[in-house]
């Protein structure tokens, strides 16, 4: 049931990259103002689910409902006009390395607006000023550090005040000071911007501890899904293996494959 | 042996159709490019941004190429012309080779090198860092965006670099023939304006390399969007952009050739 609050609504999503089933019957809400963590081990389809939600992949059954609109129904130029309105922090920030600091966050605002070039000036520094580097705007994307590349990245995802940011692994390969400061920028803007923010990560203690929600993905299904309190004390066996990071659990250390002894060709001589 | 036999004829009929599925995606591409191409023709300053990394920064390579080999020309045919006494004809041989083959194949193939193999790996590498995702996802179309400007300045800067070069090289004959050995400078001129047409050479010279920008250019532009997102993908696609843009601008030229002057 989509309500007032709901903006993205996913029901029953399935998705296979050629044969293999990547999600198996997905469902999630998202309110508007929250901040929503996915977690899930490595390729366990996380990002899969955020480009589903963007639109750049198509569902093999099931729907991402975004504020009422079925995403994989839009035509071109209506999918457009959607992702105007939502914001993606990629991996490794994707800042276009061709473009100043200034100019990468001014893309948005020139593709889509008639805004005069002395708006888009203050605009872009505000953006910058929110993210604490508007002192680096004349810099260019191979003078930053991975957490200012990402921080710049934010900067340019928000710069048409999306009502939906989406973040892939934002705190991947960041040192504790940068991790924190993204984090804390996650929340911040999700409440100063009034909009709804999808986390998908690993990172469990920082995501816990600024998220509303979570959801965990295991196998292609939502394993477990909480408030940050619920989960810590959960008890369900996935949810405890990955909050304490244990390696012993129902998520096997071992990729599948034959028998040990059959592999070192051990087993005659043990038969 | 009949097994290994199948498997080799299998391998065969394997590479011959994905040859021909990505003959078919290139020439989609191609399509796609022209018809997403509005953009890049109503802001022409996305093209003039692309001109000056495609063409302007050929300019060195195409000119010193052009000069040494208008010089080489200058000085094999002045050598076999002055056994006939007709060595004042060096002008002519000069020039025609220059406008009518020269310019354009060696220049494309110059351009391929340069400017092709900076294309593909340039757009090669933006796909590897997810910027062109990311420009999908900010609602901007990355195919006019960021290929058809790339595409339009290759096809504008490949007729301007081989005429260059074609000056060029005449420049480099009269330097050896008239300054070096002599030959009398009236007669160099006259001679080839006398043999050179506008139609008959210069103009089909020209119309040779407009074909061999659109080749080149359509070969980087895709080999660079179609690469695999890896170190690996996007050297591979480098050099396949050298070596089929080579191969495309002989096969084309035989083929230009052979309407051009034999009426075909």
């Amino acid at each position: 049931m989509m309500t007032a609050e709901t903006l993205v609504e996913i029901s029953d999503l399935n998705f296979s990259y050629d044969t293999r089933a990547i999600l198996n019957g997905v469902n999630m809400t998202m309110k508007r103002g929250q901040v929503i963590a996915i977690m899930g081990g490595s390729g366990s389809g996380k990002t899969t689910l955020l480009k589903l939600i963007g639109g750049e992949v198509t569902p093999s059954s099931g729907y991402v409902k975004v504020s009422g609109q079925i995403i994989h129904e839009l035509n071109r130029d209506a999918l457009f006009a959607m992702r105007r309105k939502m914001g993606m922090l990629f991996q490794f920030g994707a800042l276009f390395t061709d473009l100043s600091v200034f100019d990468n966050v001014a893309f948005q605002m020139r593709e889509h607006s008639d805004l005069p070039e002395s708006m888009i000036r203050d605009l872009v520094l505000m953006k910058l000023h929110a993210v604490g580097l508007r002192g680096a705007h004349r810099l260019m994307p191979a003078q930053l550090s991975g957490g200012m590349s990402r921080r710049v990245a934010l900067a340019r995802s928000i710069a048409l005040d999306p009502m939906l940011m989406m973040f892939d692994e934002p705190f991947t390969g960041l040192d504790p000071i940068s991790l924190s400061v993204i984090g804390s920028l996650i929340r911040r803007l999700t409440d100063a911007l009034e909009m709804t923010s999808v986390i998908v990560t690993h990172d469990v203690q920082e995501s816990l501890s600024i998220v509303d929600y979570v959801y965990f993905i295991a196998d292609g299904v939502i394993a477990a899904h909480g408030t940050p309190e619920e989960v810590k004390v959960s008890k369900a066996p996935f949810v405890h293996q990955f909050v304490h990071g244990e390696t012993d659990g129902p998520v096997p250390f071992h990729y599948p494959a034959q028998t040990y002894l059959k592999d070192l060709q051990l087993e005659k001589t043990v038969a | 042996m009949p097994k290994r036999i199948i498997a080799g004829i299998q391998k065969i009929g394997h590479r011959t159709i994905e040859g021909i599925r990505r003959l078919g995606h290139a020439t989609l591409f191609f399509l796609l490019v022209l018809l997403k191409s509005g953009t890049s023709l109503q802001r022409f300053n996305l093209v003039v941004r692309e001109l000056y990394y495609v063409g302007v920064l050929s300019l060195i390579i195409i000119v010193v190429s052009g000069l040494f080999v208008g010089m080489v020309l200058g000085l094999q045919g002045y050598e076999t012309l002055q056994k006939y006494g007709s060595e004042s004809a060096v002008g002519t041989l000069v020039a025609l080779s220059l406008v009518r083959e020269l310019g354009p194949v060696v220049a494309a193939l110059l351009f391929a090198s340069r400017a092709g193999s900076a294309i593909t790996a340039e757009i090669g590498l933006m796909k590897a860092t997810e910027q062109l995702s990311a420009m999908g996802m900010m609602a901007v179309d990355p195919v006019a965006r960021v290929v058809a400007p790339r595409f339009w300045a290759g096809v504008i800067s490949m007729p301007l670099l081989a005429a260059i070069f074609s000056v060029m090289g005449v420049f480099g004959g009269y330097l050896v023939a008239v300054v070096f050995i002599g030959v009398d400078a009236g007669s160099f001129w006259s001679q080839m304006q006398s043999n050179v047409d506008f139609r008959i050479d210069i103009l089909n010279g020209f119309i040779k390399s407009c074909f061999f920008g659109v080749a080149v250019t359509a070969i980087a532009v895709f080999e660079g969007y179609d690469s695999p997102p890896t170190a690996e993908g996007v050297s591979g696609a480098t050099t396949r952009t050298v070596v089929t843009s080579s191969l495309a601008i002989l096969g084309l030229d035989f083929i230009l050739t052979a309407f051009m002057f034999r009426g075909l």
